[in-house]
């Protein structure tokens, strides 16, 4: 199979209702290019963890129905999903990544979703521009790094 | 639709939640209010049967980062017992194991109940 750039994309209200359905689409589009159960998993519940910063935080005002898009790019080696909001933007710079360690040692809440999507997914970039969009890349590769170099398209469905 | 239930059942001092389903952003909120209510009932030793929850984000994982300090306060614990190894797996990305104990049987983790301590 030769994958050429391919976009999936979906436009849904910013709400905790729709987390359920942005899983089912993202989880069948990973499933449909070949990434396995556990990558599945960790692919939905990064997206699930990205979208709910975005209905907790950008839109927490709550004035209006916003919207969240999301969108899947797939090429050769990699899946990229992309989720735009255009609520209040926020400092990159700023996130802190929680020390596992001192957290638990804390008992703290929250926080845990930057850090389940930096470990779930390969690369984790911002690109906030205030006023206009949000957005948050995600990347995860289909070999993964560390196992081979060379590339083989009959992966395992 | 009904994508998160909790069963609970008190037995002795020890009461059981037992949650099927999806636990996110929309529906640990259920969650927090079910143990809540345990705490309001001066039920603190606590067991979650993780048998039929098929998903769990960190929202769920924040309900219970939220109780245990007073649960243990209170002399008191959240067990949990029988998850999946997709569930485990986030826990254990977490690094959760280490501050709950996680069983492969309901009654295991019923019997690390001891007496109430002082």
């Amino acid at each position: 199979m030769t994958l050429k750039t391919k976009e999936y994309k979906l436009r849904i209200p910013s709400q905790t209702d729709n987390l359920e359905l942005i899983r089912y689409f993202v989880g069948r589009v990973a499933e449909k290019v070949g990434f396995d159960d556990e990558d599945v998993g960790k692919i939905e519940l990064a997206c699930d963890e990205a979208c709910t910063n975005v209905i907790k935080h950008a839109y927490s005002d709550r004035s209006q129905h916003q919207s969240l898009d999301i969108a899947i790019k797939l090429d050769y080696q990699k899946l990229t999903l992309i989720v735009t909001d255009h609520g209040k933007g926020f400092d990159p710079q700023a996130i802190k990544i929680p020390d596992m360690k001192e957290y638990l040692a804390e008992l703290k809440v929250g926080g845990l979703g930057i850090y389940l999507m930096k470990t779930l997914m390969d690369e984790v970039t911002y690109d906030i521009k205030p006023g206009l969009r949000n957005q948050v890349s995600m990347v995860k590769y289909f070999i993964n790094k560390k196992d081979s170099m060379v590339v083989n398209n009959s992966k395992k469905a | 639709m009904e994508n998160f239930k909790i069963q609970r059942s008190d037995q002795d001092r020890i009461s059981t939640l037992s949650i099927s389903g999806f636990l996110d952003a929309h529906t640990a909120p259920k969650l927090e209010e079910a143990i809540q209510s345990l705490i309001d009932d001066g039920r603190y030793q606590i067991i979650v049967n993780f048998s039929d929850l098929t998903y769990i984000s960190s929202a769920g994982l924040g309900v219970f980062m939220g109780f245990i300090e007073e649960i243990r306060n209170k002399s008191g614990d959240i067990k949990m017992c029988r998850m999946s190894p997709k569930i485990y797996r986030v826990f254990d990305l977490l690094g959760f194991p280490t501050i709950y104990q996680i069983f492969d049987r309901e009654e295991e983790a019923a019997a690390r109940f001891g007496p109430v301590k002082a």
